[in-house]
Order: structure tokens, then C-alpha cells, then sequence
């Protein structure tokens, strides 16, 4: 199998799976205490509004034709109207989703220049006193709550030192990389520790392998056996830990966006929830689903091109 | 005789069991958290609630250690009960995922068909989503309060201890013993619980100490977005939040509490550590 059907076939096995997530949303939402007419026209509607409400989200009809009806407008695009702020919900979520997607890949690429060159020094200076200190601070770092590095860093770095902007996004793109510092910092630094924990190790079992041996016995200089080999074996880690990880990115996203004030779609998730805003948080909930999906698929493109013994088949 | 040496081996390295000094630390660390947990009464020096509003505010000092918040509650005390709340936290976020996570993957691992091929379909749409962004929308949906946050990480948290049962079972059950128990005309419950679930079970047990750290940095961040735990419950990530308008006057309403959740996160982890060593067959 060439790697173009490979691409395609994996592609193609998500989509039952999409729609199994489609029907959970729809289901989900609907199960909820109250009718969603009554929640989109508040506690004052009367009995003839709710029914003309209904019909017209076509709420009378069956399930399995409303979930049809579902399906093919998300398909459009048409994820309804937000309650509160009564804008569609696909633009919303298009117009915040970039603010997001910059914070989250700024964040992955902060986790990779810590945590590469730190596990080369700690994998290389093995059980001695930086290895210790490397590794202590990043067993401290996954320990602690993404809220709390993110507050911390907010009042000392941001209020108290005022080095740094204590909320906001900023206009050009110099201004994202330096409004978002901080925050990127907060949300990359749990992934930069589960990244360091597992180079660590990779890089010491890559340098113990007969391989590596081999090369070093051929006179190879080490600088090239580490350039080439060990951080081949660990690149192709971090492409899947990344992957593996995606999920809980996007959960620290929420979480980093409500401390730091960013209008991404993790605030807004945050604040639909507390307005009440049900076709948001459905429409952000399948999102989210989209986005990892597509994320899995991607690392598992990159690794099958990374790493020669993964079967394509 | 053919390995004498293997036979001598065997009863000392059972009976002498060297804890290691992580695995020491862990303990020392989790069994303070319990006890503070179980009677923060005897430990707290005072009320977690009652607002003092002649000590409002106060740098720490020798007569409150931690300071005091902006209605004069001692910080410490507050910290102290919160373990109450926190411990729950880690208790009721992990019980139900590891017992019915562990039926179900001993159940998928030796039974495979189409019971394996429901689980694998659950587990495809269950990574889809986010842990948290899941959590949050259930949470949304069924309102905000610790027992709903239950609900919610138990319907998704099995998930794990699912996948890891379930391989631990499908190697084990090749082994000579799972098919000697077979020959013998055992049946699959006593072959499962009794013979099988016993030496496939570690994985999960380890990972069940690191879960409950997930579960308090969960529970704590939920509290501290207005989600999980309500005030003026004394949850850590509760305290965090209130303080949080205070960061630059009075630092220490909200540093402590979040030292406590970075301390219990260790002390799981070190604990699990230690477990994993410990459990792990010898030789």
C-alpha cells in the first residue's frame, strides 16, 4: 500500500466514528432538563411562543429526522445561533479558534525548546546532580495545576515585575508572541515535562543500542551519532507523545485562557456554560472532536514517514 | 535440582522488602494528606469558616502561619480542610473508573469477539474528545457541583483502566497456568478473578495513584473556574480562585493551597513510583 491510500484510508476510518460523536453531542444536549426553546426564549415565554419556537427549530419532529437535519446542516456549517450573543455559532468559533490554535502551537513549540536540549543534558549527564535538578523540576512542574503556573507566573512576571502584558492578545503578530509568552509558557509546560521524561529515556536506551555501538565503532564523531541517530529515535516519541497529548492541550487551552483573559475558544467554552449557551458549548464540543481527530491522523502521517519499521498497511 | 540457586532466591527476596526512600516519602507525604483529611479538626488551628474580621488579610506570622484571606479565615486551616475535600476528590474521581475499567478489560481480554469490538469502538469516540473539554461539557450540561464532576470523569475515566487490563489479560491468558486452569475445568470467573486478575492487575494499580493526582489538579481546576466544588466550601482550587483578586496584596491566600495540590500530586506520584517497583515480578 502506497502512502497516499494509507492517508486516505485513515481518513476514512474516522468518519464512523465522527458520526457515533455527532449523535453522542446531539443526544447529549437534548437529554437536558427543559426544552431548548424554553432555554433560547427564556423564563417569560408563553405556551404559543415555545410551540412557534419549536417549528421553527423544527422540534417537532422526530429525533431521528431532527439528528438528519442536524447532520446536514453541520456539514454546511451551521451549527445554529448562539443564545446570548446571537451570532452564529460557526463564526464565533471561526473567528476565536485562531487565537487558540496560535496559543496552542506556540505552546508545543516553547515544550520542544525546553524539553530537547534539557533531556539531552540530563539523559547525557545521567544520575549526576543536573539530571537530578532537570528532573525534579519537571516532577514539580507536572504536579502542579496549569491554573497555578499560569497565576504565579501572571503576578510576578506580569503584575509584579510588569516584564510582561497581564491579559489581552495583542494586534500584529509580534504582538501575539508577545502578549501570549506567558501563557504559552503555563499551557507548554506540563507537555515540555511528559515530552523530557520520555526523550530522557529514549535518548539513553538509543545510546545503550548496538546500533549506536556500531556507529561509534565505525569512528564516527558522537556529536553526529546524537545529531543523526538518538534525535531521529526522539523526534519520532515526541511527534506521538504530541498526538497523544492534543487532548489534554486543548483542556489546558480552557483552563489558560480564563486565567490570562485570551478570547479563544476556550474561554468562550468557559463562558457558555455559564450563560447557558447550549448550541456554543454543542458546536465547541464537536469541534474539539474534529480538531483531535485530524491531530491523530497527522501524527500518525508524520510517524509513518519518520519511522522506517512502521507498516503502512 | 536443576536450579538450586533459583529456588534459594525466591523466599529472600519476599521477605526482605527494602522500601525505597521515594517510596518512604510517598507514604510519609499521603498519609499526613489522610489524616488531615479525616480529622482536620484535630490538626487545623482554626475554624476553616469563621470570618475574623480583626485579623483580615495578615501576612503570615507565628499565630497564622499561612496568613489569613479577606474575611480573616485562617489560610491554614483552610488548607488543612481542604484536604478533606481534595482526598474525596481524589477518592471519588478513581474508584468507580479502576473497579468497573478493570471488569470490563479482564472481561474484553478473555472473552475478545464481539465484546472487544464493542470496547475498541468506545475507547475510538472516547479519545476523540478532550478529558477535560468532556468533563466540562457534562459538567455543563448536568450543572456545577462536585457530584456532577463525579459523574462526569466516571463516565470517561474507565476508559484507561480499561485499555490497560485488557492487555495485561490477553498476554496473561496465553500463559501455562491460565491454560492449565482451563484443563482442569475451572470456570472462566474463577479463572479470571482468581488466576488471571491478579498478576495482570499491577499496571492499574500504579496507574491508579497517578490518576488521583489527575484527579485533584481536575477537581481543583474545575473549583477554581466556578465548575467543580462550590464556596465557600474550603476546596484548594477554591481558595486559589478566591485569592486570586489578591495576588499582588496578599500572595499567600493563594500560594499555599496550590503548593498543597503540587505536594499531593508528588506524593502520589513517588507513591505509585514505589508501587510500581515493588510490584513489578522479580528476576
Amino acid at each position: 500500500m502506497n502512502r497516499w491510500s494509507y492517508i486516505i484510508m485513515r481518513v476514512l476510518q474516522v468518519i464512523p466514528t465522527f458520526f457515533v460523536v455527532m449523535a453522542l453531542v446531539f443526544f447529549m444536549v437534548r437529554l437536558l432538563p427543559g426544552d431548548p426553546t424554553s432555554a433560547i426564549l427564556g423564563e417569560r415565554a408563553t405556551e404559543a411562543m415555545i410551540a412557534r419556537g419549536n417549528k421553527e427549530l423544527g422540534l417537532d419532529k422526530p429525533l431521528i429526522v431532527q439528528f438528519g437535519v442536524f447532520v446536514g446542516r453541520f456539514f454546511q456549517g451551521d451549527l445554529g445561533d448562539s443564545i446570548n450573543l446571537k451570532v452564529p455559532v460557526f463564526r464565533l468559533i471561526l473567528e476565536r479558534m485562531p487565537v487558540t490554535l496560535f496559543l496552542t502551537l506556540y505552546a508545543s513549540v516553547l515544550a520542544v525548546l525546553l524539553a530537547v536540549p534539557l533531556s539531552f543534558v540530563a539523559a547525557l549527564r545521567r544520575d549526576t546532580g543536573i539530571d537530578s535538578a532537570i528532573r525534579g523540576m519537571f516532577q514539580i512542574g507536572l504536579s502542579m495545576p496549569v491554573f497555578y503556573i499560569g497565576l504565579q507566573l501572571l503576578t510576578i512576571l506580569g503584575a509584579r515585575w510588569r516584564l510582561f502584558p497581564i491579559g489581552g492578545y495583542g494586534e500584529t503578530f509580534f504582538e501575539h508572541l508577545w502578549y501570549l509568552f506567558l501563557p504559552a509558557l503555563t499551557l507548554g509546560f506540563n507537555l515540555a515535562a511528559i515530552l523530557m521524561r520520555n526523550l530522557r529515556a529514549a535518548i539513553l536506551e538509543v545510546l545503550q543500542s548496538e546500533y549506536v555501538d556500531f556507529a561509534r565503532a565505525k569512528g564516527l564523531r558522537s556529536s553526529l551519532i546524537l545529531g543523526k541517530h538518538v534525535l531521529r529515535n526522539a523526534v519520532i516519541s515526541t511527534v506521538t507523545l504530541f498526538g497523544l497529548n492534543i487532548g489534554g492541550l486543548i483542556g489546558g487551552a480552557v483552563i489558560t485562557e480564563s486565567v490570562f483573559a485570551i478570547p479563544g475558544v476556550g474561554r468562550l467554552m468557559v463562558d457558555s456554560i455559564f450563560g447557558r449557551d447550549y448550541p456554543v458549548i454543542q458546536g465547541l464540543t464537536l469541534t474539539f472532536a474534529v480538531l483531535v481527530s485530524l491531530t491523530f491522523i497527522l501524527t500518525d502521517i508524520v510517524h509513518a514517514q519518520l519511522d522506517p519499521r512502521v507498516e503502512v498497511a | 535440582m536443576a536450579a538450586p540457586s533459583l529456588v534459594a532466591s525466591q523466599p529472600s527476596s519476599r521477605t526482605r522488602v527494602v522500601l525505597k526512600p521515594s517510596l518512604i516519602a510517598g507514604i510519609v507525604i499521603i498519609g499526613s494528606l489522610v489524616v488531615m483529611a479525616l480529622v482536620p479538626q484535630w490538626v487545623a488551628p482554626y475554624s476553616p469558616t469563621n470570618f475574623d474580621y480583626q485579623a483580615v488579610l495578615q501576612a503570615p506570622s507565628m499565630k497564622h502561619p499561612f496568613g489569613t484571606d479577606n474575611f480573616g479565615r485562617d489560610v491554614l486551616s483552610r488548607v488543612i480542610w481542604g484536604a478533606q475535600v481534595d482526598m474525596q476528590i481524589a477518592l471519588f474521581t478513581t474508584l468507580f473508573p479502576f473497579v468497573f475499567g478493570t471488569l470490563v478489560g479482564a472481561m474484553t481480554g478473555y472473552y475478545g469477539r464481539w465484546l472487544d469490538a464493542i470496547f475498541g469502538r468506545i475507547v475510538d469516540i472516547v479519545v476523540t474528545f478532550p478529558f477535560l473539554v468532556l468533563v466540562i461539557a457534562i459538567v455543563a450540561l448536568l450543572g456545577p457541583g462536585l457530584n456532577n464532576m463525579f459523574i462526569a470523569v466516571s463516565a470517561v475515566g474507565w476508559i484507561t483502566y480499561g485499555r490497560l487490563v485488557r492487555g495485561e489479560i490477553l498476554t496473561q491468558k496465553k500463559a501455562e497456568y491460565a491454560l492449565a486452569g482451563r484443563v482442569m475445568g475451572y470456570t472462566p470467573s474463577r479463572i479470571i478473578f482468581r488466576h488471571l486478575l491478579p498478576n495482570a492487575i499491577t499496571p492499574a494499580v500504579v496507574y491508579w495513584m497517578t490518576d488521583m493526582a489527575l484527579g485533584i489538579l481536575l477537581g481543583s481546576s474545575l473549583g477554581y473556574l466556578g465548575l467543580g466544588a462550590q464556596p465557600p466550601t474550603a476546596e484548594w482550587g477554591v481558595i486559589i480562585a478566591d485569592g486570586k483578586n489578591f495576588m499582588t496584596t496578599a500572595w499567600w491566600i493563594s500560594t499555599f493551597p496550590g503548593l498543597a495540590i503540587t505536594v499531593a500530586g508528588i506524593g502520589f506520584s513517588l507513591l505509585g513510583d514505589g508501587l510500581a517497583d515493588l510490584l513489578r515480578p522479580k528476576g
